[in-house]
């Protein structure tokens, strides 16, 4: 299990652009940080690099366990991350519970911990409806049920809080502290400041 | 793991099954294009009857190609493709079996069809059975040569035409032997080895297509 997550000269460029280089920073257990910048900085270009997808111009990403022993990435990513963005991979012509039940069961999930994401992110109404129907809220509550559904201990989110309700930021703060608390960690890219002690990382060409 | 497989498994049966309006519109595309056959050749019997095989085929061949865009387009739009790759199961496995759902959803039902098809055209009914053989056998080989060409042309606009353009010369093999096989059961020749170079390609293309769409979804994905 990931605990411990190190970034070392990082350079990403996307297309002929650069977007930063030399960028590191490392995160141990119980910890966040929130990346800031403006847009287009890279944050989430960073995100979808520690998240194995974006192949790195230089630089590398490591994860260790909880002991401090660097485990192979690839494994790290299919085991212990979650990775939440814009495209929050939920088909709009599917239900609400067979989109949670399906990304629960591949994130590695089971039946109790889906039970409580339904409970905590308040879903059961909404897990008849089609994907299309729900709100722009209602559908992020229903991709960050994910985070709770399969426990994974690295947490990766792009702008988690935009499209929630004050209530509902206020709920997701204590989800994301109660993550830490259990030795979590959280990686996120934020516009507004994370209701959470988090450290703060400038993205972006100094 | 197995939960993981199942579970993916299911949901991409039930995409394949409404993806481009499902089998029925690929069977009534199969249907239509053969129907347009008698009309440009003329309603003589005996000259129907001689490329019936052949021509359903080739029909089956490009029905095959229909809803191939969306295989991997609709997961990339929206993410899912970056969520199955942090999923227990490497890309490799994950591209086979959405290939696999497509074949089943897809290329089945079509193949359940070329019997029919090729009848009405004026085959003999005593090939049915070789032809629903060849006409699943060939499927699977076009679900996933079909496959590598909708995961090459992700992000590219037109896809579905340059799928098309990509992946028709690779389907000549399958036609060549598909058609091949029926119609030397047919005509009381020796069959087998046709239909056993269909099944090797078919094979060969569901063993090795998978590598090379997780390479090219990868590719797209970064």
């Amino acid at each position: 299990m990931i605990g411990g997550l190190d970034v070392e000269g990082l350079t990403l460029a996307r297309g002929e652009r650069q977007l930063f280089e030399g960028f590191g920073f490392s995160l141990g257990r119980g910890e966040a940080a929130a990346l800031t910048g403006a847009n287009g900085a890279g944050k989430t270009s960073l995100l979808r690099a520690v998240a194995g997808l974006l192949r790195p111009e230089a630089g590398r990403v490591q994860f260790q366990d909880v002991a401090g022993v660097e485990i192979e990435a690839d494994l790290a990513r299919a085991q212990g991350l979650h990775l939440l963005g814009h495209h929050d991979g939920l088909k709009s012509t599917r239900t609400a519970g067979e989109e949670l039940r399906f990304w629960t069961r591949w994130l590695g999930g089971d039946a109790p911990s889906l039970a409580k994401a339904i409970d905590v992110l308040q879903l059961d109404l909404l897990l008849a409806l089609e994907v299309r129907k729900l709100s722009a809220g209602q559908r992020r509550r229903l991709a960050l049920a994910r985070l709770i559904a399969a426990p994974r201990p690295l947490w990766l989110l792009d702008e988690p809080m935009a499209p929630l309700d004050l209530e509902r930021r206020a709920l997701f703060g204590a989800l994301m502290q109660g993550h830490l608390d259990g030795g979590g960690m959280i990686l996120a890219a934020v516009h507004d400041a994370l209701p959470i002690p988090a450290r703060d990382l400038k993205v972006g060409l100094a | 793991m197995t939960a993981a497989l199942a579970a993916l498994l299911r949901r991409e049966l039930a995409l394949a099954w409404g993806r481009g309006g499902g089998p029925l519109f690929a069977c009534a595309f199969y249907v239509g294009l053969a129907t347009l056959l008698p009309l440009a050749e003329g309603p003589t019997p005996q000259k129907l009857a001689a490329i019936a095989t052949g021509a359903a085929f080739a029909a089956l061949a490009l029905s095959s190609l229909l809803s191939l865009e969306r295989l991997f387009e609709r997961d990339y739009d929206d993410g899912a493709l970056d969520l199955l790759t942090l999923g227990p199961l490497p890309l490799e496995a994950v591209t086979a079996i959405k290939c696999l759902a497509q074949w089943l959803a897809n290329g089945v039902p079509l193949a359940l069809a070329a019997p029919i098809v090729s009848i009405a055209l004026g085959a003999e009914p005593r090939l049915w059975l070789i032809s629903l053989v060849a006409s699943l056998g060939g499927g699977l080989g076009f679900t996933f040569v079909g496959g590598i060409g909708a995961a090459l042309v992700l992000g590219a606009r037109r896809g579905g035409l340059l799928i098309a353009v990509v992946v028709l010369p690779l389907f000549a093999p399958p036609v060549i032997f598909g058609a091949g096989a029926v119609e030397a059961f047919g005509a009381g020749l020796e069959w087998k080895p046709a239909l056993a170079f269909l099944l090797a390609y078919s094979l060969a293309a569901a063993g090795l297509a998978p590598i090379a769409m997780a390479a090219a979804c990868r590719n797209a994905l970064s």
